[in-house]
This record gives C-alpha cells, structure tokens and sequence, in this order.
C-alpha cells in the first residue's frame, strides 16, 4: 500500500467507505413493505437520494423473490445500492453488487448524515466529506401545531412555541421541544439517535417514539399527565420523568 | 369592497347553516347587504332554514357554468330586505364547482354586498375547501365535545394553508364560535368547559349560542333563529356575535352562569 507509483499515467484505485442506510426486511414481505410504506409516508423524502443497501442475511427467499423485492424497491424510488448477506446463488444479472465486510456504526454517525445530503444538494456540488461536522441544525414553529398537520425534521431538533394537537404529529432527528401541552405524536431520533429526548410543557400525548421505540398513551404512568415531562431512551425502554 | 366570512367546523351537525342564517339576519338587520351562499352542494338545506325553499329557481352551479346570471339566482329574504341568499344545487355534487368559477362569483358579490357568507359543508374535500378559499374571516363553529374540538382544529390548520390570504402570506382572521352550548351539562361535567376548548383551539371567542329549542323551531318554520324570535337567548347571542364579527367589543357571556361571571370572561384573549 505505501509503495509509491512515479508513472503519473498510471490508474489510481482508492479506496473510501461511505455510509448508507442498511433495510433488513422480514417476511412476508407484503407486510414489512406495508410499514416501510407508511415509514415513508410520514417522512416524506427519507429515502430520496439516499444510498440504501439491501440486508437479505438468513432469509430463506429465491432468485424470483428478490428480483420482485428490488422492483418494489425501485417503484417507490428507493435506490439498492448494494445487497448484503446474500448466497450467490439468488443473485442475478442486472442486481445490485453484493456486498461484504459491513460494520455497524453508531446511531450517531447515521443522525448527521442528512446534513451531508444537504450539502450535495446544494448549489456547489463536491463531494463532501464524512469528516465535515456540521453544526446541528433546529427549526422553531411560532404557533400552535394543528390537527392533521406534520411536522418532519429529519435534520435535527424541533422546538415548538404552542401546543401540538391531537391527531397531529412531530418527527425530528433531533430531540423534540413542546412549549405547550402534546396531545398529538412526538417521535424524536427519527432516523436512529438513541440520544434525543422528548420535552413538553404538558404531557397528554397520544404516541411517543424516541429512536424508534414507541410508546403509547396507555402505556404510560397516569401520573405524567398534565405535567411537564420529558423522556428518554435507555437501552429500549422509554424512561420519562416529571420536570420540576 | 364587502368582506367575505366562511363559516366552517369540519364536522357535520354542528350548526354551520343555522349560524350561517342566523349570523346573516342579524348582520342584515343593521342595515348591512348581506348575501349567504350555500356551497353544500348535492345537499342543500340553507334555502330551508331561511324559508325560500320554493322560490329557487336557479343555484350557485348554474352561475357556475353559465347558464344564469347571478342576479338571477339571488334570492331576497322576504322580511329583510338588505338579506340575499344564493343557494346551492340539490342535483349536482361539489365536483360542479370549479375554483375559478367560485372566484368570479365570490369577486362580483363582493362588490354588491358587505357581507359575503360562506356556508360551507362538513368536511375538508373540496366543497369545503373552495368555500373557505377567499374568506377574510372564518367562523369556526364548534360543539363543546371532543370530536368536534379536533375536527375544529384540523379546520383551522386548513384555515391557514389552504386559503388565498395564507398563500399570499397574510392570515384569515379566524374566530370560535361554540354552539348548543348546554348549561346543565356543563355543570354535570358531560360536556368541555369554554375553558378547554380555547385552550386546544387557541383562537378568540365570538359568541357561545346555548343549546335551546328555539334554534330548531325556528328551522322549522323556516326562519333564522335571530327573526323568529329576536328575544330567545340563542338569537341574542347570535346578535351580540354579529356585532363582534363587525368590530365591536362586548363581554361574552356564558348561558346559565350568574353576571358575577362577565369579569372573568370579558377580557379574555386567546393567543
């Protein structure tokens, strides 16, 4: 590796890991590409431009199947980039390479990495670099969060000055700020960060989700309702605690 | 240049065509023009409440698509005679509606009256939305339950996205008003306290019209409650919300409680 080539004409192959989204899917797949369907549906453009790679490791499924699986992918313009864990025997001409060698990074590294989308959508279109950090991005809502109305910041926290109605819902990468009473949905670390907590000024939520662990309205202790609260994650069970 | 009112609730059997004609009376009855249109297509019932159910002859979609002039299918109120009604089509769905044909009318309408009243459907298809398209105001009418409150709200997030002020960035003013309000209940505790509902709502309070059998005598002999019976508690209350749609500053009131109340309400401002 460090031996130097003088021949400028000569090919160069580098090697350069970036980080991609990893689906599992379980079967039958009509039912996990149900819940992707409605994952989508509330946070709309989480797959755009995404590079997505495909874990098929111990599914018991043939050449027929995946092929099928791959165009359901690509009617709902989730781009395959690579599929893992795959026997050689199911894959096919016109697939996505296979992919070997896989390691997990941590929910951290997966919460910044709308950020770098966000720089290659923009205006100069280099290449950006893992190692950028960016400083964490928030948006703030000035009025109250109405019934039937999302809000979806995958990019980092929300903070809401007002209430969030019933039947409306918060999804944020970030942790999520309620000054006011949550009747509706809040989903904080969205897209995988274990460390984003949820705030309100007066809990009456209906749902809650902290990295994807949920959690409902009759789940939850009686004695938090009406106050002020906030929660977090340890390990997979949501913790919440009264503020003051 | 007239202002133009949608009143609205999202959830069906609240009261939007009562207060529709009811609201529109007692506008009227200070000598403002007033005209109310029924965009309930495919469901007509405002031509009932106000008593001109015979004397229809052309509606809302026939001004539509052409086929009569809309002083053709203006209606006058009998008793007032500043009061118009332009009713809607019983044969036809909301799909007769077009969003440009509803500017036209809504734009000449307001140039003949001071009060353009919208009553819209329930709902929030289509119907719904072009009847609160070019509102400078909305009235919000809304039951003291649950339901009702939510689909209030869901109106209300519709109120400021769906309609031309929003998408111009300017703001529908937009005012609750709770009606078949039952004093008895609410001391039982059966229904939401005033006190809730612009907690979730969180928009100003124009009135709070007590459940009453008056409202529905005075559908059924075809009169807005505010001419049937000028002195019935809902007909002053929908009067004194009448004049707080117009400017003025008054207490509310909330029906069955002592005046030893007023202080309390009056005043009171919902962010």
């Amino acid at each position: 590796m460090t031996k130097v080539l003088t021949d400028a004409r000569s090919i160069r192959i580098k090697g350069r890991s970036f980080l991609a989204v990893v689906l599992s899917p379980d079967l039958p797949f009509d039912d996990w590409l149900a819940r992707l369907d409605d994952l989508a549906a509330r946070s709309a453009g989480f797959f755009l431009g995404r590079p997505v790679v495909l874990d098929v490791t111990d599914l018991p499924i043939d050449r027929a199947q995946l092929k099928e699986l791959l165009g359901e992918f690509s009617q709902r313009n989730v781009s395959i980039m690579g599929i893992e864990g795959a026997r050689p025997s199911i894959l096919g001409q016109g697939m996505p390479p296979a992919l070997k060698g896989g390691r997990p990074v941590s929910d951290d590294a997966v919460a910044k990495e709308p950020v770098i989308e966000l720089q290659n959508s923009s205006a100069d279109s280099k290449p950006a670099a893992i190692e950028s950090r960016q400083p964490l991005q928030s948006i703030i809502i000035r009025e109250p969060v109405r019934s039937g109305q999302s809000v979806i910041f995958p990019e980092g926290d929300v903070t809401v000055i007002g209430s969030v109605a019933s039947g409306a819902e918060i999804i944020a990468g970030g942790s999520v700020h309620i000054y006011g009473t949550l009747r509706g949905r809040a989903m904080a670390g969205s897209i995988g960060n274990a460390s984003a907590r949820i705030f309100c000024r007066k809990m009456e939520a209906e749902l809650l989700a902290i990295d994807g662990v949920y959690k409902m309205a009759e789940d939850m202790a009686p004695s938090l309702r009406g106050k002020p609260v906030q929660l977090w994650l340890e390990g997979d069970t949501i913790m919440a605690e009264t503020l003051i | 240049m007239g202002k133009v009112i949608v009143v609205t609730s999202g959830k069906g059997g609240v009261g939007k065509t009562t207060s529709s004609a009811a609201l529109g009376a007692a506008l009227a009855h200070k000598g403002d023009r007033v005209v109310i249109v029924d965009f309930d297509v495919g469901l007509r019932n405002l031509d009932l409440v106000m008593g001109a159910e015979r004397r229809v002859v052309y509606d809302l979609v026939n001004v539509i698509q052409g086929e009569a002039k809309l002083s053709q299918a203006l209606i006058r109120d009998k008793r007032l005679e500043t009061l118009f009604l332009l009713p809607a089509s019983q044969t036809r769905d909301k799909d007769a509606l077009t969003p440009s044909g509803v500017e036209t009318v809504i734009t000449e309408l307001k140039r003949v009256f001071d009060w353009v009243i919208c009553d819209s459907p329930a709902g929030i298809e289509r119907g719904a939305t072009l009847a609160m398209r070019h509102a400078d105001i909305a009235v919000v009418v809304t039951n003291p339950e649950v339901s009702s409150v939510r689909d209030s709200d869901r109106i209300i997030g519709l109120l400021d996205a769906k309609t031309v002020k929003a998408e111009q960035g300017e703001r529908v003013e937009k005012h609750l008003l709770l009606t078949r309000y039952d004093s008895n209940r609410a001391e039982r505790g059966d229904m939401l306290k005033v006190d809730d509902v612009l907690e979730i709502l969180s928009i100003p309070l124009i009135g709070i019209i007590p459940e009453s059998m008056d409202v529905l005598r005075a559908s059924n002999i075809g009169a807005p409650v505010t001419l049937a019976d000028a002195r019935s508690a809902p007909a002053m209350a929908y009067f004194d919300a009448a004049r707080r749609l117009a400017g003025e500053v008054l207490p509310i009131t909330i029906p069955g409680e002592k005046r030893g109340i007023f202080g309390k309400i009056f005043g009171r401002k919902a962010a």
